[in-house]
């Protein structure tokens, strides 16, 4: 907790806290690295077949078949998040499924599935993005930043 | 009659006539299936959405309790509920089904006991003589209410909670071979300054030390009084929190004595983490499997803590700190209650 947090507890809730926090069950913070990276590798190792699979067996080069990979990795997702079985391996996988293109088509399809009951447009429509939103504007944001920075140092900068 | 600060002692004695219980398919597979009245094995009731879902779980529990009591819904003074979906949505439309004058409450999973102080109050003066009183939750509709959309992939902590789908429901009376209720003490909110929606019990242990404290001060006995003194949802930590501080303050509770709702409702593998919460939670295993216990014999006095975490997803957003709330009321059985 940061100190600016604690300083606003009066003295009987920092006791308390201190005397929960000696009984409470921590995370298991290595073994959730250890579980995150072998999951989160395997999907990897999993998109790196299909990858494979597209340019051995269809008209994709290497750079190309990229795109349909990670389509093909969202498609599984999106079903197993329809089956219910998604959330179940999130809670084993934590990062490794979560961080991969796998756990964002899994955070906009759970806000789909969820809000079904009011109707596509209120409902699908408006709830979609609810947890992948942020990520989106974060994302393009941050990109945007990237950018200006590579044009000045590629345009002024004489790299 | 108010008794010390905060208690009610109920001279008249007022009866639990009948109880009823509802739960969902993950109860079924728990370790109380036996001690519902009805369980589902479809998560949805077939119903369109899971808040219709809770709506239907809790009108079967309310009148199956009215049914065993042998009477009809025209005979009910009063209804005295609720849950946990924004503006109590489940429990005001069931009470539009049921048709019985009513008090929407929300004390979080303190609901419970919240309403059966109410109505223990109401019988004991005199101002009724059926109320029914009883409270519900449904695991994906509150999950969707508060945290992530229920097929999202987040990893909880180990402290977190397993809302439990279920509904139950009492009819209380004034005349009756009990179980009676003999007092109920009506607790404060207190905030310890913890905001991880994911440790609740954590953050209620406190309110249920305060509420329990207060009541053995109020009605002046010591903890050996009750058989049992079971708390709301507290789960695994905070009922080894709870426990803890209840020996820090020079109280001797034994750990066989005191037990908890959300530990007793499933089975140790069940992937539940720390244990059950929801309104439903303690509604359902006071008024199903410890009543059941307490008309077998097996034990004669509980004091029954219900606890509430009173966050919204609105305050922890806007990090804020969680107010804890429990209410208890003391459940005594034996010949010498009779009246």
């Amino acid at each position: 907790m940061s100190d600016q947090k604690k300083k606003n507890l009066t003295p009987v809730q920092q006791k308390y806290q201190k005397f929960a926090s000696d009984r409470e069950v921590k995370r298991p913070v290595f073994k959730n690295c250890i579980k995150a990276f072998l999951v989160g590798g395997a999907i990897c190792v999993l998109g790196q077949f299909i990858q494979m699979f597209y340019y051995t067996f269809f008209d994709f080069t290497e750079k190309t078949a990229g795109d349909p990979t990670v389509a093909t990795l969202i498609i599984i997702s999106v079903i197993l998040t329809g089956f219910g079985v998604y959330d179940r391996f999130g809670q084993f996988a934590g990062a490794g499924s979560a961080v991969p293109v796998t756990g964002f088509a899994n955070s906009v399809a759970s806000a789909a599935i969820e809000h079904r009951t009011e109707g596509y447009v209120l409902g699908v429509g408006g709830n979609m993005f609810k947890l992948a939103g942020s990520v989106i504007v974060f994302g393009t944001f941050a990109a945007f930043v990237i950018a200006l920075i590579h044009t000045m140092l590629t345009q002024w900068g004489g790299l | 009659m108010l008794v010390g600060h905060q208690t009610w002692e109920f001279e008249n004695k007022p009866v639990i006539a009948s109880t009823g219980t509802v739960g969902g398919p993950f109860e079924a597979k728990g370790a109380i299936p036996y001690d519902f009245d009805t369980l589902h094995d479809d998560l949805w009731l077939g119903q369109d959405s899971y808040e219709k879902a809770e709506k239907v779980l809790f009108e079967e529990s309310c009148i199956k309790a009215i049914e065993k009591a042998g009477l009809t819904q025209e005979d009910m003074q009063f209804f005295f509920a609720g849950d946990l979906v924004n503006q109590l949505t489940p429990t005001s439309f069931a009470a539009r089904t049921l048709s019985i004058p009513y008090f929407g409450l929300f004390g979080a999973c303190s609901t419970s006991m919240e309403g059966l102080a109410l109505a223990a109050y109401i019988i004991n003066s005199g101002g009724a003589k059926y109320i029914l009183t009883g409270s519900s939750s449904h695991n994906s509709a509150i999950e969707k209410q508060f945290r992530y959309p229920t097929e999202y992939g987040a990893q909880k902590p180990p402290t977190a909670q397993w809302t439990v789908t279920a509904a139950g429901s009492a009819v209380i009376t004034n005349e009756g071979n009990g179980p009676y209720l003999t007092s109920a003490t009506i607790g404060k909110v207190v905030d310890m300054g913890l905001s991880d929606p994911y440790n609740m019990g954590g953050a209620m242990a406190p309110a249920a030390v305060d509420t329990i404290e207060a009541h053995l001060k109020d009605r002046n006995v010591d903890p050996s009084y009750y058989d049992l003194i079971v708390t709301g949802d507290l789960g695994k930590i905070g009922q080894i929190i709870a426990h803890d501080l209840l020996i820090d303050h020079g109280f001797n509770v034994t750990k066989e004595q005191f037990q908890d709702c959300g530990l007793i409702i499933y089975k140790e593998d069940q992937p539940v983490l720390a244990g059950g919460s929801g309104s439903g939670c303690s509604a359902a295993v006071t008024y199903g499997h410890l009543l059941n216990r307490m008309k077998q014999g097996e034990f004669k006095r509980m004091l029954v803590v219900a606890t509430g975490a009173l966050l919204s997803p609105l305050s922890f957003q806007q990090k804020e700190s969680i107010p804890c709330i429990a209410h208890a009321v003391s459940i005594e059985n034996g010949n010498d209650l009779k009246q």
